[in-house]
C-alpha cells in the first residue's frame, strides 16, 4: 500500500508539473513534449487504479496519435505564438471571469457532496465480482461486443466509414502528370527499354537525344 | 441460426441500406470512374431505397431490440417510408444537375444512402445513445455532400458552416443527454420516463436543464428559430439537388425524433417542454415569414420557407397527445411533397450558363413555359396554405390539435404568420404571370419533370378522399403506437 501511495504521489506530481509546463513553455514544440509527459503520467495513474485498458488506450491514442498530430501541426504551420500572446493582457479579465466561474462551480460540486445534499439519483455502482479473474480489457470487451452495445458499435463503425469517405471525397485529386510508382512497370524494364547508347563524337558535346526529366526540388 | 436471423428481422430495412451502400462503394472504387458508371450506381442506390421500403411494408409484429435502443413500431415505419420517399425523390433530382455541374461522383449516392440509414436509426431510437449515433451518422454524411463541389467556394463554405454549427449543436445535445443521464441513471427513454413521472420531477434542475439542452440540439437540426442561422447560407451554397435533399428527408427524421423524445421519454414533464416548443414554433413562424420577404435568391427564400414550415409543424407538437403527433406526421408528409416539387421547378430554371437562382429571372415564365409556371404557382399556393391544395390541409391538421388543447393564441399567431408568408409566395406567382417576359429557360429535363408532375398530382389531388384518408389514417395509427 505504501508503495502504491509513493507512486501515486510521484505520478500526480509529475502530471501537474508537466501540465504547468505545457502552458508556460515558450517553445510550442516543448509544450507538446510536456503534454506527452503529462499523458504518460496520467496513464500511470490509471494503472494504479487497476484500469490498465484505459492506460494503454491513453498511451496509444493520445500519445501515439493526438500528440503526434499536434507536433506535426506545430512544426508545419507557421503560427506566430508571440502575436497570439499579445492579446493576453486584453483578454485577461474575461479569462479570469471564466476561471472564477469554474472555480465556484467546482467548490459547489465538492461542497454539495460533503454536505450530502446532492440530488443525484444513481444506479448501483459497478463492482468487480469477488474472486473473478477476468481482466479489465476482457470485461470491457464483454460489454462492448454483446447486446445491446453491439448496435452502437456497428453504427460507430459506419460513422467512421463516412468520415473516411468524406476525407477522400473532399481532398483526393486525380491530377494528370503526377508521377506514381508502378512496381510492375519497374520490374518489366529490361536493358532494351532502359538503356540507350548514344554515340558521342570526340572533341564535342552533343545534345542528348532525350531531355532529362525534370526533378522536383 | 434461423432464430437469430428472425430476432433481428426488424433491422432488415437498415441492413439492406447499409449493405447496399457498402456494395455500391466497392463497385465505385473498383470500376472505372465515369458518368455512365456513376449513373448506374445512382440507379442501384434508388433500387436499394425501394427494396428497403418494401422491407418496411413487409415487417411483422412491432418489436424492440437491443434493450429498447431500437424501436420498430408503426410510428417508426411511417416516418421511415417518408424518409425513403424524400431521399429517393432528391436522388432522382440529383442525376442530371450534378452531371451538368461536373461533380457527379459515385460517393454521392453512397453517402446519401448512409445518411438515410442514419435517419432511420434516428426515428427508431429508444435510447439517448441510439439517438446521438443516428444523428451523427446522418449529419456527418450531409456535411460532406453539402461541400461535394469542393472547387466551388460557396459549396465549401456551406459544408464548413454546416459542420461547425452542427458540431456545436451536437455538443449541446450531448451535454443535455449527460444531464438527463445524471438525473435518471439510465439513457433509455423508458427509464427516463419512469424517473421523470415521479411527482415534483418538473422542479428538478438536472432534468430541466438536460431537457433544454437536448431540445436546443434538436432545434438546430430542424432549423427552428433561434437556431436557424445556418439554414439560408447552407441552402444557398450547397449544390441545388443537395439542398433539395437537405430540405426534405433530414427535417422529417429530426422532427420525428423530437416527437418521439418528448412523447415517450418526457411525458411526465409536458408543461416544461411545452413552453419550449411553443416558443420555438412562434419564433420560427414569425422569423420565417418576415425573413423571406427581402430575399431575391430562390434558394434562400426556400430556406426561410422551410424555417417557417418547421414552426407550423411544431404547433401540433405543442398540443401534445396522439392527435398532436398525428398532426406533425401529416404536416411533414405534405411538406416533403411540396418541397421536392418546388425544388424540381428550381432545378428547371436553367439557361446556357447553368442554374438561375434570382427570383426576378422568373419574370413572364407563363408566356415561355406554361407548365413550369403553373406547377411552381401551385406549389407556392400550397405552401401559402390556400385551399383546396395539400398545404391547406397540412395547416388544418396542424392547427386543429392546438385549438382543441386550448392553445388558441398559438393557432392565431400561426394563421397571422401564414398570411404574412403568403405575400412572398404570391409575389413569385405575380412575377411569373404578370411581369414582362425574359429570355426563356432551357427545356425541362425528364427526371425533374417527372418529380414535378408527381408532386403536382399529389398537391392538387390531396382533396380527393382516396388520397387524403389513407394518409390521415396511417398517420393516426402511427401516432397511436407512440408509447
Amino acid at each position: 500500500m505504501a508503495l502504491q501511495a509513493v507512486f501515486f504521489y510521484l505520478f500526480s506530481f509529475l502530471t501537474v508539473a508537466s501540465a504547468v509546463m505545457v502552458i508556460t513553455a515558450r517553445n510550442p514544440v516543448h509544450a507538446v513534449l510536456w503534454l506527452i509527459l503529462a499523458f504518460f503520467n496520467a496513464a500511470g495513474l490509471f494503472v494504479l487504479l487497476g484500469a490498465e485498458f484505459l492506460a494503454m488506450i491513453l498511451v496509444v491514442v493520445y500519445v501515439g496519435a493526438v500528440a503526434v498530430l499536434f507536433l506535426f501541426v506545430v512544426m508545419m504551420l507557421d503560427v506566430d505564438f508571440a502575436e497570439l500572446r499579445a492579446g493576453f493582457i486584453k483578454n485577461a479579465p474575461l479569462g479570469a471571469m471564466v476561471g472564477a466561474i469554474l472555480l465556484i462551480e467546482l467548490v459547489m460540486v465538492v461542497g454539495m457532496r460533503f454536505a450530502g445534499t446532492a440530488q443525484v439519483v444513481r444506479g448501483p455502482a459497478p463492482a468487480p465480482v469477488a474472486g473473478s479473474t477476468i481482466s479489465n480489457t476482457e470485461a470491457l470487451g464483454a460489454i462492448l461486443y454483446r447486446e445491446p452495445f453491439v448496435f452502437y458499435l456497428e453504427i460507430a463503425g459506419l460513422i467512421l466509414l463516412v468520415a473516411m469517405m468524406g476525407a477522400i471525397v473532399l481532398t483526393l485529386r486525380h491530377k494528370d502528370g503526377v508521377k506514381r510508382q508502378s512496381i510492375s512497370a519497374q520490374n518489366a524494364r529490361n536493358p532494351a527499354t532502359a538503356i540507350e547508347i548514344a554515340k558521342v563524337p570526340a572533341g564535342g558535346y552533343t545534345v542528348p537525344p532525350k531531355a532529362p526529366e525534370k526533378v522536383r526540388s | 441460426m434461423m432464430a437469430v436471423l428472425q430476432a433481428y428481422a426488424p433491422l432488415l430495412p437498415e441492413i439492406i441500406i447499409v449493405l447496399g451502400a457498402m456494395v455500391l462503394m466497392m463497385q465505385g472504387a473498383f470500376r472505372p470512374e465515369n458518368d455512365a458508371e456513376t449513373s448506374r450506381i445512382m440507379w442501384l442506390a434508388l433500387a436499394v431505397l425501394v427494396a428497403a421500403g418494401v422491407a418496411i411494408v413487409q415487417l411483422g409484429e412491432p418489436a424492440r431490440l437491443f434493450g429498447g435502443a431500437f424501436v420498430d413500431d408503426a410510428f417508426a415505419r411511417f416516418v421511415k417510408l417518408l424518409v425513403l420517399a424524400g431521399a429517393g425523390g432528391a436522388m432522382v433530382l440529383a442525376f442530371d444537375e450534378m452531371k451538368a455541374q461536373g461533380s457527379f461522383k459515385f460517393e454521392l449516392p453512397v453517402l446519401l444512402l448512409l445518411a438515410t440509414a442514419g435517419m432511420m436509426v434516428m426515428v427508431s431510437a429508444g435510447d439517448l445513445m441510439a439517438l446521438y449515433m443516428g444523428l451523427e451518422l446522418q449529419s456527418l454524411a450531409l456535411y460532406v455532400v453539402a461541400a461535394i463541389r469542393r472547387d466551388d467556394a460557396k459549396s465549401s463554405e456551406a459544408g464548413l458552416k454546416y459542420f461547425v454549427l452542427g458540431a456545436l449543436s451536437s455538443g449541446m445535445l450531448l451535454y443535455g443527454a449527460s444531464l438527463l443521464y445524471g438525473f435518471a441513471g439510465t439513457t433509455s427513454f423508458a427509464g427516463i420516463a419512469a424517473a421523470a413521472s415521479v411527482a415534483g420531477a418538473g422542479q428538478n434542475l438536472l432534468l430541466v436543464f438536460g431537457l433544454v439542452f437536448l431540445m436546443v440540439g434538436l432545434a438546430f437540426k430542424v432549423s427552428a428559430v433561434p437556431f436557424h442561422m445556418w439554414t439560408p447560407d447552407v441552402y444557398q451554397g450547397a449544390p441545388t439537388p443537395i439542398t433539395a435533399f437537405l430540405a426534405a428527408a433530414p427535417k422529417v427524421a429530426a422532427m420525428a425524433l423530437l416527437v418521439r423524445l418528448v412523447m415517450t421519454a418526457l411525458p411526465g414533464v409536458q408543461p416544461q417542454w411545452q413552453q419550449i416548443i411553443v416558443f420555438l414554433a412562434i419564433a420560427s413562424m414569425v422569423v420565417g415569414a418576415l425573413g423571406a420577404i427581402g430575399q431575391t435568391n430562390i434558394k434562400r427564400l426556400m430556406a426561410y420557407s422551410s424555417i417557417a414550415n418547421m414552426g407550423y409543424a411544431l404547433v401540433p407538437l405543442a398540443a401534445g397527445g396522439a392527435e398532436g403527433a398525428q398532426g406533425v406526421l401529416i404536416y411533414m408528409a405534405i411538406y416533403i411533397v411540396m418541397t421536392l416539387g418546388a425544388f424540381g421547378c428550381i432545378l428547371s430554371m436553367r439557361r446556357e450558363g447553368g442554374l438561375v437562382e434570382d427570383i426576378n429571372e422568373l419574370a413572364g415564365l407563363a408566356q415561355t413555359n406554361l407548365f413550369l409556371a403553373f406547377a411552381l404557382a401551385m406549389f407556392m399556393f400550397s405552401l401559402a396554405g390556400i385551399p383546396p391544395l395539400a398545404g391547406f390541409f397540412a395547416k388544418w391538421f396542424a392547427f386543429l390539435p392546438a385549438v382543441k388543447a386550448g392553445l388558441y393564441w398559438l393557432a392565431v399567431i400561426g394563421v397571422v404568420a401564414s398570411v404574412i408568408g403568403a405575400y412572398y409566395y404570391l409575389r413569385i406567382v405575380k412575377i411569373m404571370f404578370f411581369d414582362d417576359a425574359k429570355a426563356p429557360f432551357m427545356a425541362t429535363r425528364a427526371k425533374e419533370g417527372a418529380i414535378v408532375a408527381l408532386a403536382l398530382v399529389l398537391v392538387l389531388g390531396f382533396v380527393l378522399p382516396f388520397v387524403a384518408s389513407p394518409l390521415v389514417e396511417a398517420a393516426g395509427t402511427a401516432a397511436a403506437s407512440l408509447k
